[in-house]
């Protein structure tokens, strides 16, 4: 399936914006027309962060409509859970399994859902669950685990990874390049594999 | 914009876009106060050295800074959130009597949907009302093009003009093909009592001009470049089935929703061209105007003798979407009665669903970070069963449990002021009880005349000015009070004690929120009985502005001695996760700021721990 419209699910903080930078950059080298939309403000301090990305010839509306996404790429799985009525039927989902305890969760108030993987499973054509904390604290930055999941993305795009790279690296701080592409390729091989 | 070679374009926000139009257009000086969703212009137009940038104390200075500048003969723009224009308000009415010399511009970001805003106003009226031109870009490449071309149709018009973006073109990214920077002719300034001194004996004279301003500027819109008929060629030659009237977001819905039909698509959102709406009309069977909010358009359209299918079938309340937009239109033509049901959150399409539903996810509200001062300012608040009237900032979450300790929020400055009025209003014992919270940029911003109000009036009146240094919701931009400018240089620090001294208060003391003790007293002091007000600075650096010198230590827990209390758990910070009845640290999250261990009565939580190898859960 070719991934035109990528739901970007994040818990604020996570670095769900700059993965959207990310992917709008990658289309825009690819040669095609690109929107993307956030909300910023209240919704990241700790809360729940959603944005979208679209490409195509022309894109008009730089939203997602719900039932109508390629592709959801999550930093959290409450989050991409959360995010499944966006996605299409036989959409993909990649996500990383970490787990970020929301406010009634923290408070006893609520369970922290423990069925979420079997319904990313369940509503998805094809759901990878990606272990990007330990990945990306193997490297040596816990905070990079966004970009391993955009590796695990990646495989899922008809992208150059040397594309990838390019808008990677102009993406991130200088001294975090690096970084950042191990993170890449480490993610990228857990999608290809 | 397929054509051309996108790759060439700069992906931009909406936000940077209209800067990087301001700038082009030649603009002398850019003003604001921070507020989502308009934060980033001013950010962005900090990085272009031509320009004066400032974050103004409010957007009533920001507007009279650039009143100030186009009359001084620079091309000015003033940029705000959409109640910030309420703010603005009082000179932009009058301004607008007096026209402009150099272009003058009013930036108005709106909020629909009320992703990060106390209301979702629609300042598309604000046009009408002041009898100002309102533009409305439909993406990044529009923002900057109508950016430059305001300044243009300012001038020609003498009239200050309004461009209204939303947060999904403030927000958004799409290419745009950027310019140069042009130098506008020179606009030397020229002393006219008459247009410029607003005396009730000239302002009568400019009355009819601007009547006849906005006459003008409605024959203006029936041939401008800001408007467009889009008919594409599935659509036939003849008459179409149906017509739609639309701009801004809404216009981006309706074409994907409606890909062949004709659009009038509005860039002047106002005032309209009624001629060739009219003509437009003539050429559809059925004509519908889609905007988000108000009927705005639709009303005018009335106005103009138009019959346009309009908020009967299409939500006032919320964001629209290309499905909202083109399931309403579906049902409507299907003969379905739907009114205005149709709300925005209903799913377009219905996710498919399993026989039985799970159950639905806990929610994710934000939060106060781990380390926030504003948290132990809320425990004191909520420890001594205080009526607390609030305002807009970080601490408006406090609102919300497991804090639960605001009564009141309104907008900015609005604390003090309805302190005041509980005060006076309420029986002895509950108006003791009653205190007012306001954060460093709000007090700056709107604050300081209801305290002078409260000595003034010698109206007992406590209130906790919560001094994080910053204005943090927005993203920490610099305040007159913080020590830093726009451009991050350093400036004068306004004294907030020295200045609360001078409103004639009844006694300020500075604590750090940290020390719970010093606070608690603090506040039990400021609800004495007295004449006027006793203020309160809770001074701690919000902990964001602290990232990375942190001491890399954390809280751990005893297990032996918790009590499984919950006190700590109470105080809704993410870095404590509960574990069966117990605490447990999130050692990824805990900056170690000691609040929880402070409030633990047995204890059991004590900080300045090393941090353990693997961070623990969280992220």
């Amino acid at each position: 399936m070719r991934l035109e419209n990528i739901v970007v699910a994040s818990v604020g903080g996570q670095g769900g914006l700059l993965a959207t930078r990310v992917l709008a950059a990658l289309f825009l080298a690819g040669g095609e027309d690109v929107k993307t939309s956030e909300v910023h403000g209240m919704a990241q301090r700790g809360g729940t962060v959603l944005s979208f990305v679209r490409r195509g010839r022309r894109v008009f509306s730089p939203v997602i409509d719900q039932g109508t996404a390629d592709a959801i790429l999550g930093l959290e799985v409450l989050e991409a859970a959360r995010a499944l009525p966006y996605l299409s039927a036989g959409g993909v989902v990649v996500t990383s399994t970490q787990r970020i305890a929301p406010v009634p969760v923290a408070l006893g108030q609520e369970p922290y859902p423990q069925d979420l993987d079997a319904r990313l499973r369940r509503a998805a054509g094809r759901a990878i669950l990606v272990p990007a904390g330990e990945v990306a604290a193997k490297i040596g930055n816990s905070r990079v685990a966004n970009v391993v999941c955009l590796g695990t993305l990646s495989a899922f795009t008809e992208h150059d990874p040397r594309l990838w790279e390019a808008v990677i690296s102009g993406a991130v701080p200088p001294r975090t390049v690096e970084l950042n592409l191990r993170a890449f390729y480490a993610g990228r091989e857990l999608g290809t594999s | 914009m397929p054509e051309s070679t996108p790759a060439s374009k700069a992906l931009l926000y909406g936000n940077e876009a209209i800067a990087r139009g301001g700038w082009e257009a030649g603009v002398t000086v850019a003003t604001g106060y921070p507020g989502t969703p308009s934060t980033e212009i001013i950010e962005s137009m900090a990085g272009y050295d031509e320009v004066y940038v400032e974050w103004s104390p409010n957007e009533k200075v920001a507007l009279e800074v650039a009143i100030g500048a186009s009359l001084g003969g620079g091309r000015a723009m003033a940029c705000m959130k959409h109640v910030g224009v309420n703010v603005a308000a009082d000179p932009l009415l009058t301004a607008a009597y007096m026209g402009v010399n150099a272009g003058l511009v009013v930036v108005s970001a709106d909020d629909p949907g009320m992703h990060s805003s106390q209301n979702e106003q629609d300042n598309r009226w604000y046009g009408k009302f002041a009898r100002l031109p309102v533009l409305e870009p439909a993406d990044s490449q529009e923002a900057k093009d109508f950016t430059v071309m305001a300044f243009a149709l300012s001038e020609e018009f003498d009239t200050p003009v309004i461009l209204r973006s939303t947060t999904r073109i403030s927000h958004a990214r799409s290419p745009v093909e950027t310019g140069e920077r042009a130098e506008p002719p020179a606009r030397p300034y020229r002393k006219d009592p008459l247009k410029n001194v607003m005396l009730p004996g000239h302002a009568r004279l400019r009355k009819p001009v601007i009547v006849n301003r906005i006459r003008y500027l409605e024959r203006y819109a029936e041939t401008c470049p800001f408007n467009r008929v889009e008919w594409p060629a599935g659509s036939g030659r003849g008459v179409a089935r149906r017509g739609f009237v639309t701009g801004g977001i809404a216009y981006q819905y309706v074409r994907e929703a409606f890909p062949e039909a004709p659009v009038f698509k509005l860039g002047l959102a106002y005032p309209l061209p009624p001629a060739a709406l009219a003509h437009f009309a003539s050429r559809v069977e059925r004509l519908y105007v889609v905007e988000e909010l108000d009927a705005f358009w639709e009303t005018e359209m009335r106005m103009a003798g138009l019959e346009p299918v309009g908020k009967e079938i299409f939500p006032a309340a919320g964001e629209l979407s290309a499905a909202i937009v083109g399931r309403a239109v579906e049902r409507f033509e299907a003969g379905v009665s739907e009114a205005t049901a149709a709300g925005p959150d209903e799913p377009a399409v219905p996710a498919e669903r399993p026989e039985t539903p799970p159950p639905p996810l806990p929610t994710r509200p934000p939060v106060l970070c781990p380390g926030c001062p504003h948290r132990a300012v809320f425990h004191i608040l909520r420890k001594l069963r205080l009526t607390v009237t609030g305002d807009i900032g970080c601490y408006t979450l406090g609102a919300l449990p497991p804090l639960n300790s605001l009564d009141t929020c309104t907008c900015m400055g609005a604390s003090i002021g309805q302190a005041i009025g509980m005060r006076r209003a309420m029986p002895p014992g509950d108006a003791a009880k009653v205190i007012a919270v306001i954060g460093d940029s709000t007090f700056v911003h709107s604050g300081i005349t209801p305290l002078i109000d409260a000595a003034y009036n010698r109206t007992p009146t406590a209130v906790v000015i919560m001094d994080n240094g910053t204005t943090a919701m927005t993203g920490h931009q610099g305040h007159p009070a913080s020590g830093w400018d726009a451009r991050g240089r350093e400036s004068p620090r306004l004294q907030i004690e020295r200045l609360v001294e001078a409103c004639g208060t009844r006694s300020v003391e500075v604590v750090d929120p940290f020390d719970l003790q010093a606070l608690e007293a603090a506040v039990r002091k400021a609800l004495e009985p007295g004449d006027g007000p006793a203020v309160v600075v809770a001074r701690h650096p919000c902990v964001l502005l602290k990232r990375g010198r942190g001491t890399g230590l954390v809280v751990a827990l005893d297990e032996e001695l918790c009590t499984e209390c919950g006190a700590c758990l109470r105080l809704g910070c993410p870095a404590l996760a509960r574990s069966g009845r117990k605490p447990e640290v999130q050692a990824s999250l805990c900056v170690d700021c000691g609040l929880c261990a402070a409030v633990c009565p047995v204890g059991a939580l004590s900080g300045g721990s090393p941090r353990p190898e693997s961070g623990g859960g969280g992220r």
